[in-house]
């Protein structure tokens, strides 16, 4: 097999040596990254798991710890989310034609859009700071307790809220980290002309990662920011 | 059997009998099925040993065999299962009537008071042929309070309730152990359970100064507390009435119905925002940090002792999961 | 036997290249394997020697070897130690990483680089991990419950939820490799029903160890957040539900012990048809029966849970799931000895181990039926009855399987038969000295004695004693497989290419295999387990 001199046009540097042929390492590739989703899956659904039956639980707080978050800012990120999605498999497209620049230039693009979600993130972890609802020593929601007199704010409730806040939201933007730097990665190898329309597959792997991150946010954003938007009764 | 060297735990409550039945049937099951396959196994290793000139005969199989060997064991496990759910079903749930004893674990002791008010530390005495219920919690990790003579287990948990009950049938004296790792005495937190005649036992109970029962001191605490001034005897309170609602059913303002038992009367302590009754305001101050454990037992007893002996359906407030919430996961 | 002897001399995988750089840079499969083989072996004996010493001071009813502290510390390691660092990869690190590219005629798993990734996670795991028991080590049981791991623990939890964080990732790795590889890198002519049983026992393994692992890293980490940040979500003072930690942690930890046992259920099918010579009896329900477990094995988690506080209504649920998933493993083992009936069986080593193994695995089984039924687990949970039973799962089963396979498969993985004598005496104090350990501990339990315990009440020494005693007879029998084979790597006879005369792609190529396991990729065109077309070797037992 590995005398015939067809195979031996067809095998690129990139065809990996225990592969049978491109089509094989394309389908592994594919494979394999759809089972890791499929762990991550598994790694965040035990958070949402504690989240569902702490909300059903400790709804009053949720949905006080919910109304302080700032919605502008969680909306913007959303956005900022979906339209990197958007580059990335605007991405996956221009690498299939074999457009390098084109590529380059939406990978370029979502790694902005990623360090934009990453910096508003940051800004609301800040605030969150000065409001003194990071869970800990210095853990304080009277504020939530004043504005919300109705419902009786437990203040041991309302922790759990931000704690599921911030283990969720740091949970994600770490991907969002790891999904960045994949893309450096990804930038300067597309940069350098290793992406061709026969070999892209990086570039998909890649973008399915992307999308399956921002898939979490999807569902993080209206669990955790859309509780109750509902002016109280 | 053996006075050193026993080989049995001894029996010494009503409900121990059955699961001894049980245990024997399964471990004849388990000896007769191990008898089966390892004498089949041998016989085999002996009649079909590798022998010169003779082969394997290659079976693929037999669907008819493969569906009798996994329809047979399922059968004789949903017996298993039955019966065990059975004396399961019977466990946890205490019979009315049942006497009750406030048990609270803590690192490395337990500590127990009985509802007549004298209080035990790492003893339990009880008298012969009578239903006693425990109700207990912990005051700081998960125990559980193993009593092998009676057969009986319930993890004691942090911040609820959870309770078992057992009639000890035999004076004596059992082994009382913890049975949840809890850290470095884990092993050293045990006791005994005295099981007396039940003219002994009166004798022990009014032996000691007696303190009053829980109720009764859990009534002083009611008034030391202030809780009078909400929760009054008439409609004027701010508070919902307390007399005759253990047991009973309790609407909501969001709607949901629970049943009040021992968590309910607890987390209405605790934290009361957890569960508003219906048509009150959600005012009452939080007393977590304020009582402790035994405070919360006496007045736990206290709100108990407002409503006349159960009588509704059996075992009702039991079968109600015991758990802060109306729900558990 | 000439060509034993050019065969030796062949390129092989071992002596390809030479160096250090070559075995930790390598992605060769076998080599990882072998790296595997030694890292595990090494957490073996250190969770073998907990072992030795809590059986030491288990001796004397009162607490006077080690400090209640101590011993405390020493359970929950032995228990991490061996789950995680030696179990969990055991067989599916060491032989399902040499075996499975070889047995379905591939060059080399799916993802070369991502096995070696997994190896050094490992790595890193273990170091970690050693660091945490010499820097005071860890005493939460191998469970970590909250609210006593939270908050009240003074030991170095975090350092060890940490380090087996990682190693869940390592073992989440293998397990992606090993779907992808068999799913797509099959030779051709090799389908799903002409896979070694030994595949679909992976396969389900693996699907496992992806799907389950990940819920056990969150449940890890968030246990770290809350005692390094002050959190509240399992703490009951703080609101947290301590019942939320149980319900997640053995949401994997439950799957986890399908991880240990279905590869020792894969050698058992492989090691079984090769000493009856004939196709496993029932091979459809054979590879059914094990993605059943693996379905099933996600659905009965909480029966670990009966006397924790859930309510009567889960507890039943849980039962009947659990009675359930009894009914494949129970498959397996009829159809085992079903394959014995006509065969024409021969009483090597592996062979010992395997008829240990449905030996004990029954009984270990059996016993698991005790569990699930909710009357007897109200009194036998977490006492001596338990730990009994897991171990006669976790040694009798999966340890003698482990042994079994690293002896059916030692002449292809180093070219080497080891001495058959010392092997079948290893074999035999094993499996009596593993009798002597844990069969008296199904009394224990039944009389009371709860685990975990330091010091116990005197009438429990009797059987404590006769534990321990087995224990010293099964250490004996663990060491002797370290020793000869490490000397049959140098001074054992030198094997051939299928000593055993086994059917499976593996034996179709030189002992030791070639780097890229085959010289011209295989194309298969028979069925598993073809024994009617294998000439049985002259003398299956070669060493004399």
């Amino acid at each position: 097999m590995s005398d015939s001199p067809i195979a031996v046009e067809q095998h690129g540097p990139e065809l990996l040596h225990h592969f049978v042929d491109a089509e094989q390492q394309r389908d592994a590739a594919s494979l394999g990254m759809w089972l890791f989703l499929a762990t991550e899956v598994m790694f965040f659904g035990g958070m949402f798991c504690a989240y569902l039956i702490y909300r059903y639980w400790y709804y009053n707080e949720f949905a006080a710890g919910s109304r302080s978050l700032d919605i502008y800012l969680g909306t913007i990120n959303t956005a900022v989310l979906i339209c990197s999605s958007l580059t990335v498999a605007l991405g996956v497209r221009a690498a299939q034609m074999g457009k390098r620049k084109l590529l380059v230039v939406l990978l370029l693009l979502t790694i902005v859009f990623g360090f934009a979600f990453l910096a508003i993130k940051g800004v609301e972890w800040y605030d969150k700071y000065k409001e003194h609802h990071i869970p800990g020593n210095a853990f304080n929601v009277d504020d939530l307790v004043k504005d919300y007199p109705q419902i009786h704010i437990d203040p041991r409730h309302e922790q759990i809220y931000f704690s599921l806040y911030f283990a969720m939201t740091g949970l994600h933007a770490l991907h969002m980290i790891i999904g960045v730097g994949i893309f450096m990665f990804l930038t300067y190898y597309a940069w350098k002309g290793r992406y061709t329309p026969k070999y892209y597959t990086p570039i998909e792997m890649g973008g399915l990662y992307w999308h399956f991150v921002d898939i979490v946010w999807i569902y993080l954003f209206p669990l955790l920011y859309l509780i109750d938007r509902k002016p109280l009764r | 059997m053996f006075d050193n060297f026993p080989l049995w735990p001894v029996r010494a409550s009503a409900g121990a009998g059955n699961v001894d039945a049980l245990y024997i049937f399964l471990v004849a099951l388990s000896a007769f099925m191990c008898v089966a396959i390892f004498t089949m196994i041998l016989v085999f290793a002996t009649m079909y040993r590798r022998r010169r000139g003779v082969e394997a005969e290659q079976i693929e199989g037999s669907s008819a065999l493969e569906i009798t060997w996994s329809i047979i064991p399922l059968g004789i496990f949903m017996v298993i299962f039955l019966w065990g759910a059975v004396i399961y079903f019977h466990e946890r749930t205490p019979p009315q009537g049942a006497s009750e004893v406030y048990v609270v674990g803590k690192q490395w002791m337990w500590k127990l008071q009985h509802e007549e008010g004298p209080r035990e530390i790492n003893e339990l005495h009880v008298p012969v042929g009578r239903d006693v219920k425990l109700i207990m919690t912990s005051q700081d990790v998960i125990h559980s309070f193993y009593v092998p003579a009676f057969r009986i287990k319930q993890d004691v948990l942090p911040g609820r309730y959870t309770t078992a009950w057992f009639r000890a049938t035999r004076p004596g004296v059992y082994h009382l152990f913890c049975s949840q790792y809890c850290g470095t005495m884990h092993s050293g937190m045990i006791g005994q359970v005295v099981v007396m005649e039940p003219a002994q036992y009166q004798a022990w109970l009014s032996g000691g100064g007696t303190t009053g029962s829980l109720a009764a001191s859990g009534e002083s605490l009611f008034q030391q507390l202030g809780c009078p001034t909400c929760h009054r005897s008439d409609t004027q309170g701010r508070g919902p009435i307390l007399s005759g609602i253990f047991g009973k059913p309790v609407q909501l303002e969001d709607g949901r119905i629970v049943i009040a038992d021992e968590n309910y009367i607890r987390e209405s302590i605790l934290s009361p925002s957890a569960k508003i009754v219906s048509g009150f305001k959600p005012i009452m101050p939080v007393f977590q940090g304020l009582v402790g454990e035994e405070q919360l037992n006496a007045l736990v007893a206290y709100i108990k002792s407002l409503s006349p002996a159960p009588s509704g359906a059996a075992g009702k407030t039991s079968l109600t999961p015991a758990g802060t919430r109306s729900q558990n996961p | 036997m000439a060509t034993a002897a050019i065969s030796a001399e062949r390129e092989n995988y071992l002596n390809k290249e030479y160096g250090i750089r070559s075995w930790l840079l390598t992605t060769d499969h076998k080599r990882i394997a072998l790296l595997y083989l030694a890292s595990i072996t090494f957490f073996f004996f250190i969770g073998g020697f907990f072992a030795l010493l809590i059986r030491l001071e288990l001796l004397t009813p009162a607490g006077d070897l080690v400090q209640a502290d101590t011993y405390n510390k020493l359970f929950s390691m032995h228990g991490q130690v061996m789950i995680f660092f030696f179990l969990i990869p055991s067989i599916p690190a060491v032989l399902g990483n040499f075996l499975v590219p070889l047995m379905i005629g591939a060059k080399d798993l799916a993802f070369p680089r991502i096995n070696l990734l997994s190896w050094y996670l490992y790595i890193i795991a273990g170091t970690i991990y050693l660091h945490c028991i010499v820097t005071g080590g860890v005493d939460t049981g191998w469970t970590f419950y909250t609210p006593f791991s939270t908050a009240f623990s003074n030991t170095r939890v975090i350092e060890a939820g940490i380090s087996i964080f990682i190693a869940g990732f390592s073992s989440i790795l293998t397990g992606l490799n090993f779907v992808v590889t068999i799913h797509r890198m099959r030779a051709p002519g090799m389908t799903w029903s002409r896979l070694p049983l030994f595949i679909w026992a992976m396969y389900a393994t693996s699907i496992i160890q992806l799907l389950g692992t990940p819920v056990l890293a969150i449940t890890l980490l968030l246990v770290v957040f809350e005692r390094a940040f002050n959190l509240g979500i399992f703490d009951p003072t703080r609101g947290g539900d301590p019942l939320l930690f149980q319900h997640l942690f053995w949401f994997y930890s439950h799957p986890a012990v399908y991880i240990m046992i279905l590869p020792a259920m894969a050698v058992e099918s492989e090691v079984v048809a090769c000493f009856t010579r004939k196709r496993i009896f029932g091979y459809n329900f054979v590879a059914m029966s094990s993605i059943a477990i693996a379905v099933f094995g996600f659905l009965v988690w909480a029966h670990h849970m009966f006397v924790a506080g859930i309510s009567l209504y889960s507890a039943l649920v849980f039962s009947i799931l659990s009675y359930l998933v009894a009914v494949p493993s129970a498959i397996k083992v009829f159809n085992w000895t079903a394959t014995m009936y006509k065969g024409s069986i021969s009483f090597t080593t592996p062979m010992l181990y395997a008829f240990g193994f449905i030996g004990l695995f029954t009984m270990g089984g059996l016993t698991g039926l005790f569990l699930a039924c909710l009357g007897i687990d109200v009194h036998v949970h977490d006492t001596y009855f338990v730990i009994a039973h897991f171990h006669y799962i976790m040694v009798g089963g999966a340890v003698m399987g482990y042994l079994g396979g690293l002896h059916f498969w030692w002449p292809k993985i180093s070219g080497r038969m080891y001495p058959e004598a010392w092997g079948r005496l290893a074999a035999l104090l094993v499996f009596s000295g593993f009798n002597l350990t844990f069969f008296p501990q199904f009394i224990l339990g039944y009389m009371g004695m709860p685990r975990r315990y330091w010091q116990y009440p005197p009438e429990f020494q009797v059987l404590n004693v006769l534990s321990t005693a087995g224990s010293t007879i099964l250490a004996i029998g663990y060491v002797l497989p370290m020793v000869y084979f490490l000397w049959s790597m140098r001074y054992g006879k030198i094997a051939s290419d299928n000593p055993w005369g086994a059917a499976g792609l593996e034996w179709k190529t030189s002992s030791p295999p070639p780097t890229f396991n085959f010289d011209e990729e295989p194309e298969v065109t028979w069925e598993a387990y073809n024994y009617e077309q294998i000439p049985a070797p002259a003398e299956v037992n070669i060493e004399r």
